[in-house]
């Protein structure tokens, strides 16, 4: 079974993350730079997917030359190869214009199962998985909390709101992951070291042979003066009513 | 004016509050007009609600194979309903699971920008502004979409519709003819609701309290359940709690959980590790109790003690109680 899996580059969720004055794009000098963490499970239950049943696990990337990377990050995991959408033209890409470029380096392989995250926690649209679907003509198994993969046909528990439904799907398809899912493995020595020689191929707009078109565009972006901090209280005893006093003083209730 | 397109949410008891809130911002860019997605009879059920909300018009894609199938049936559905309308001024759907995954495919099919989980829609001229509020409220961000039909995502409980209700309509039942002949979807086998109980949606609760790893185990989450029934909110839990095994995963608030923006969020426990504030600081007023003075969760508080949860809740906790009976 041969998988490729999606794997995005983002600010570090930890640090302070900032949008550029100039074009209200990402910063991506501002924080520090990670592997998407909902990504590093996707990468591990496709690992684990191949290693039982056999085949390669290609990671797939697009991002500028700092995101090979996330890349190294998930061959030292145990991904077999790689594949960096890279191209000038590509910066600031939108939602439909990311999926046409993914869905165009995704026609080059040949996969059983895509997997990627239910969403990356910097642009946070949830869509790409269901675009590429769309793109693909495949069917989506999205928001997996459990996963099943035999005889062809995947298995899964699909989380929403209400709770979750069992659903499933002939392969190919693609799949989008939760954060129950799984726990990623961390890469070993050997694994770092391996890592170093697995082959990464580039693409660029030219061999995708598509061309980016800003659907959506910003008119501004405004950064949010902080929340300055209220009123705050040691509790002598009377805590709780002081805190349903403020309340009703607010007519909360 | 052209009609925009509200693919309606709902459960068994009735619509979900976001399909209002759609229709609610639907009516300030064109005519406000549903789209019912499920199993025979499903529109007919509710018409009247959808009406009562706005709806002028209100198409129905229904058979058992458009309620078994995952996503594309909805997407075919709009696609239609968009044709059938002729000129669309926006497609709206609700940021879930669901509505977003449905809003990617459709962008694809009708090679539109889509913008996710707007907090507000508005018209300026001729153009549909959508608001985001991203990195967790760090950033308000305005979006047009410059190529073909907005389609846009919005967040459960950020259209006020007490403000801003539109007038009732005519609620006119329009039927589609919806193919699925070939389609490649999921198939949905068993749904397994969560029991909802008494208490409202984690996303669309105007009062959420949460409770973090400073409740301790999963039994002392009744201290939290019973002043979330005592306020008529829900119950939300921080990564650490759910990582603990004290709470379900499905009423995580934080980055990689739920965002939630209720006219009031209390923290019980919760330091307020970015993560958890990037899924709640939007919060019209926050409310912290923590033991530690020094938890960043007090830096974006309008009111905090610091205290032992366990003394605080129950006090307050009784104090809702008697000034709701009161």
């Amino acid at each position: 079974m041969d998988i490729a899996v999606l794997v995005k580059q983002v600010p570090d969720t930890y640090s302070e993350r900032k949008l550029r004055d100039e074009d209200h794009r990402l910063d991506r000098d501002a924080a520090d730079a990670v592997i998407d963490e909902i990504d590093s499970r996707g990468v591990e239950i496709a690992l684990q997917l191949t290693e039982a049943n056999g085949g390669e696990v290609t990671v797939v990337t697009m991002g500028p030359d700092r995101a090979t990377e996330t890349l190294r990050k998930a061959l030292a995991m145990g991904a077999h190869k790689a594949v960096h959408i890279v191209d000038d033209g590509l910066a600031g890409s939108d939602a439909l214009t990311t999926s046409a470029a993914l869905a165009a380096a995704l026609r080059t392989l040949s996969f059983d199962l895509v997997i990627a995250g239910n969403e990356a926690t910097d642009g946070r649209t949830g869509s790409i998985p269901s675009m590429l679907a769309e793109r693909l003509d495949l069917p989506a198994v999205t928001q997996v909390q459990k996963l099943e993969v035999a005889d062809g046909v995947v298995r899964a528990e699909r989380a929403d709101e209400a709770g979750y439904s069992e659903v499933t799907a002939p392969l190919p398809a693609v799949v989008s992951v939760t954060e129950k899912l799984t726990e990623p493995r961390y890469p070993n020595f050997k694994g770092i070291m391996a890592a170093k020689s697995k082959p990464v191929t580039t693409l660029g707009l030219a061999e995708l042979g598509i061309t980016p078109v800003a659907a959506c565009v910003v008119v501004d972006a405004t950064p949010k003066p902080p929340k300055s901090a209220g009123q705050k209280v040691t509790d002598d005893g009377s805590g709780g009513q002081q805190v349903a006093d403020f309340l009703a003083a607010q007519r909360l209730i | 004016m052209s009609e925009v397109l509200v693919l309606a949410e709902y459960t068994d008891a009735g619509l979900r509050k976001v399909t209002a809130e759609m229709l609610a911002a639907a009516a300030r860019i064109g005519t406000p007009a549903a789209v019912v997605v499920g199993a025979p009879g499903t529109a007919e059920r509710l018409q009247a609600e959808l009406a009562a909300a706005g709806a002028a018009k209100i198409y129905a894609a229904e058979s058992d194979q458009v309620a078994s199938l995952v996503t594309v049936p909805a997407v075919r559905a709009l696609e239609a309903a968009a044709a059938a309308a002729g000129s669309v001024g926006a497609i709206l759907l609700a940021a879930t699971v669901e509505g977003r995954e449905v809003a990617g495919r459709l962008a694809v099919r009708l090679d539109s920008g889509l913008v996710a989980d707007a907090v507000d829609v508005q018209v300026d001229g001729t153009d549909v502004v959508a608001t985001q509020s991203i990195f967790g409220g760090a950033y308000t961000v305005r979006s047009t979409v410059a190529k073909g039909t907005p389609i846009i995502s919005v967040r459960p409980n950020s259209i006020e519709v007490a403000t801003d209700q539109p007038a009732a309509g005519a609620g006119e039942a329009v039927p589609l003819e919806v193919s699925l002949d070939g389609v490649k979807a999921a198939t949905v086998v068993a749904s397994h609701p969560e029991p909802a109980g008494d208490r409202p949606e984690l996303s669309a609760a105007s009062i959420v309290v949460s409770g973090g790893r400073g409740v301790g185990s999963a039994e002392h989450f009744a201290v939290v359940e019973a002043l979330a029934d005592a306020l008529g909110g829900a119950v939300g839990a921080s990564r650490a709690a759910v990582d603990s095994g004290y709470y379900p995963h499905q009423f995580q608030v934080g980055q990689t959980g739920t965002t939630v923006s209720p006219q009031l969020y209390v923290a019980l426990g919760i330091s307020g590790a970015i993560q958890h504030r990037a899924g709640m600081q939007t919060s019209k007023t926050i409310v912290a109790v923590n033991k530690d003075s020094e938890a960043p969760i007090f830096e974006i508080t309008d009111f905090g003690v610091v205290g032992d949860l366990f003394d605080v809740t129950p006090a307050l906790t009784e104090a809702v109680k008697a000034r709701k009976q009161g």
